[in-house]
């Protein structure tokens, strides 16, 4: 049993790999420490559990990364990735930083491996957790249990009492025990963003955001973030925005993770309900690609819309969860997505007829083009004539949210005056906007989530000790 | 559509769990899984025969039980490789012996062991089996040395043949051409898998078993198992080569080489099966495909009634309890032997085909790589 009735020296709220993080590191700094993850033992974790992987600048290749990283080209990364929405200084500080995190991760229990594989791309920049995401959260539930950190399951918290920038203690709800206080020198606030919040979702995108499926659990709600908010914390980030990727429309709501995903798209063409193409397909190269299609789909009538390519390219890419729908013509195939079976046909022989010679080579951005049809496809364009026609149908799968807490170095949160808070700290999803304020690189939530735990945790531990 | 519900079950999961790949790292299981688009029946036995239950990629997986998609590789592939091991029996009329195989058994035994009580008693004279024997040949005023090595050279071969036969099922399942004679680097490749368990690891932390707590126990207790009962099969190789090469007979002093391996032997047959049984008892049972509890007991039992009869004949050998020692003994080892092919005991050998096969589909990836 925890004894709730003490007063801790640091608070963490949440359960994922910045939460944890945050514990261990103030743990190891001398501080007690008290876990409150809002969700049940098997969700802990938030958006951790599905994560594989994270980004961290290296100088020389590894046992598991098969090159340098320099932190230089991983700042140029970010750059490009957010479009230089990002706070240079903490940006390049947490890059530094990340380097260390390559072996203070492991010290933690967490075990890496080379790239998975279909992710060659990313051998040289990501270290792949063994196991994934929630093998590496195990271990760290693990090692912070060890230490001797306290943690709480189905702890929501309710409410937070927060003075003139300081935190004095939160209102904790538990299905069993009912409503407690509970006190603490400090906070760290690793909560992450409200993806599965959809009637926030619906503020920015209206009813549409109905037919979004969320990839992480239902528990990524964001109350913790719309708190702290309104308690006179900074915010940053856009706060409409989300990062959304083209996934299965025939996953669960919620939690589908890694498995629901698409990366079809450039073997085919993708119509939207009126039969119609919207976009170039062929535009960018994986993983660029990939991270576009969510927000198109979203901008579709009824947020639907269907990959279609022929049998001669389904071994190109992962074998997927979900079977495609098939056709041996095109009429069936609209029949079986309920699709208009002419408009289906019209479009596939406009985009057929307007298809040029060219090699394939779906690694580069190859030479096979379109040319007189709107939008044009502009790279890995083929003709789509060999039965059976087949189909995925996807939706906007939303991962995670830009809107967040201000945070300096010490990943400390700034109030809205501009002041450092006395005690509140932030790491994760919650204040990722600061270093991402648009895009997203692989793994780079993990290395958010790392750095600025470990920091944050270290420096609440000093702080309570002040 | 598959032959069975698990191997469609199997099926399902080893979709879903193509399309994420996280746990590529864990085993040999899931880079063989991705050697593949879809599956057969003799797939899926394969994958099922190539997991070593370490129960490390349902600790990790996301999307276990409560999660809605239902993963629980160790479990359905444990259901799946008790299925097979039936579906390759040979004969084929003894392949229920699985479904009962603790009642099957521990019958067997029984009248096995009753069986060479009632004969030593009706063979020799009254006193016999009750009487001190010492020296060189004191088992053979028991049982005549040629009666023993025939009956027992017999059962060895039968549960040889049955056992070949299995493997013959098997590797024709897989989709391997049969007479294929494999290569040498694939066979000392599975040898060295087998030898180290080098799959029952959960990819380097130990084995899940209790909790979400790795640990190397299991492995350690079945090293203690495997290498205990290959001294003692060495024992018994080097005692009958005593026999007929150099005339030297049984039982021999308690420094000769078959007293020494055999000693050696009996007491990791000893400690390996009750660690194993304990771990068993302790072992989480959503992992644990309940049906197969009974064969595995049955089966680490026999192995450890085999050891402590031994010991006990070794260390009562000189008084009058060996003639009942030995025919217990006797007993235990010929049920043993018969009921090799028909228990448990198979999934060594399955696993190891299932290793060779894999070292080969490895060295043709790689070859295709280059």
């Amino acid at each position: 049993m925890v004894d709730l009735t003490r007063r801790f020296d640091v608070l963490v709220i949440g359960g994922g790999n910045a939460a944890l993080c945050a514990a261990i590191s103030a743990r190891r700094a001398g501080a007690s420490v008290l876990v409150l993850e809002g969700a049940p033992k098997f969700y802990r974790g938030g958006n951790t559990r599905h994560t594989r992987n994270m980004r961290c600048a290296h100088d020389a290749a590894t046992e598991i990364l098969t090159g340098p990283y320099t932190e230089e080209e991983f700042w140029k990364d970010l750059l490009l990735v957010t479009g230089g929405q990002t706070d240079e200084e903490l940006a390049r500080f947490m890059i530094h930083e990340s380097k260390d995190i390559l072996n203070w991760i492991v010290e933690q229990g967490v075990r890496w491996q080379p790239s998975l594989g279909g992710t060659l791309s990313l051998g040289r920049t990501n270290s792949f957790f063994l196991g994934g995401g929630r093998a590496m959260l195990n271990a760290l539930y693990r090692t912070a249990e060890e230490l001797g950190v306290d943690v709480l399951y189905d702890a929501e918290v309710i409410d937070l009492v927060i003075e003139d920038g300081m935190f004095l203690s939160a209102q904790l709800k538990q299905p069993v025990g009912g409503k407690t206080e509970v006190r603490a020198s400090t906070l760290v606030a690793a909560a992450g963003g409200f993806e599965a919040n959809i009637e926030w979702l619906k503020q920015y995108w209206g009813e549409a955001a109905d037919n979004f499926l969320i990839r992480g659990t239902p528990y990524n709600r964001g109350a913790i973030l719309k708190m702290l908010l309104a308690k006179g914390v900074q915010e940053i980030g856009d706060p409409t925005q989300c990062h959304a990727v083209a996934i299965d429309a025939r996953a669960p709501k919620f939690d589908g993770g890694i498995i629901t995903r698409h990366d079809s798209v450039v073997f085919g063409i993708v119509v939207n309900k009126h039969a119609e193409r919207f976009y170039d397909e062929g535009e960018d190269i994986w993983p660029k690609r990939y991270a576009i299609w969510g927000r198109l789909v979203a901008a579709q009538p009824d947020q639907i819309a269907y990959i279609i390519f022929d049998s001669t390219v389904v071994t190109s890419f992962m074998p997927t969860l979900f079977p495609p729908i098939a056709g041996a013509t095109i009429a069936e195939l609209a029949g079986k997505l309920e699709l208009d079976a002419s408009a289906l046909e019209k479009t596939i022989t406009d985009f057929n007829a307007a298809v040029q010679p060219g090699t394939f080579d779906h690694t580069i951005l190859d030479d096979c083009a379109t040319q007189g049809i709107t939008p044009p496809k502009t790279h890995w364009a083929r003709k789509i004539e060999t039965p059976p026609y087949l189909a995925y149908p996807v939706r906007p799968g939303i991962t995670f949210t830009y809107l967040g807490t201000r945070v300096n170095k010490q990943s400390r949160m700034l109030m809205k005056d501009g002041k450092p808070s006395a005690n509140m700290f932030a790491a994760g999803e919650i204040m990722a906007g600061n270093v991402l304020g648009k895009g997203y690189a692989a793994g780079i939530g993990m290395t958010i989530g790392s750095v600025f735990g470990r920091v944050a945790g270290r420096e609440a531990a000093k702080n309570a000790r002040n | 559509m598959h032959g069975t519900r698990i191997l469609q079950e199997a099926d399902r999961l080893m979709t879903v769990c193509n399309s994420c790949r996280y746990c590529e790292g864990l085993c040999a299981v899931f880079p063989a899984m991705e050697m593949r688009r879809a599956f057969s029946d003799g797939d899926l036995n394969y994958l099922a025969n190539l997991c070593h239950a370490c129960g490390a990629c349902y600790t990790d997986c996301q999307f276990s039980p409560p999660h809605e998609f239902n993963v629980n590789v160790p479990k359905t592939l444990a259901v799946a490789r008790a299925e097979s091991y039936a579906a390759y029996a040979w004969p084929r009329a003894f392949a229920g012996a699985f479904a009962r195989n603790g009642l099957v058994i521990s019958l067997i035994a029984a009248i096995s062991v009753a069986a060479f009580i009632f004969g030593f008693a009706a063979i020799n004279d009254r006193g016999a089996l009750t009487g001190i024997h010492t020296g060189p040949g004191a088992f053979y005023k028991l049982m005549p040395h040629n009666a023993m090595a025939l009956l027992f050279g017999a059962a060895l071969l039968y549960a040889i043949l049955a056992l070949v036969m299995g493997v013959r099922a098997f590797w024709r399942d897989i989709g391997e051409p049969v007479g294929m004679k494999t290569d040498a680097r694939s066979l000392l490749q599975a040898v060295r898998d087998a030898g180290e368990l080098r799959y029952l690891d959960g990819g380097g932390v130990g084995c899940f078993n209790e909790d979400d707590h790795p640990t190397d126990r299991r492995k350690l207790y079945h090293h203690f198992t495997f290498y205990g009962f290959a001294l003692c099969f060495a024992a018994t190789c080097v005692g009958t080569l005593y026999h007929y090469l150099l005339a030297r007979e049984a039982p021999y002093a308690w420094w000769d080489l078959p007293v020494v391996l055999g000693t050696l032997g009996g007491i990791g047959l000893v400690v390996g099966p009750i660690g194993l049984l304990s771990e068993k008892w302790k072992r989480d049972r959503v992992l644990v495909d309940a049906q197969q509890m009974d064969m595995d007991t049955a089966f680490i039992l026999m192995l450890f009634l085999t050891s402590i009869t031994g010991l006990a004949l070794l260390l009562w050998r000189e008084s009058a309890a060996m003639g009942p020692l030995l025919a217990l003994h006797l007993g235990v080892v010929f049920a043993l032997f018969i009921t090799m092919p028909y228990g448990k005991f198979v999934h060594g050998i399955y696993r190891f085909v299932a290793l060779v096969r894999y070292a080969r589909e490895r060295q043709v990836m790689q070859g295709k790589a280059e």
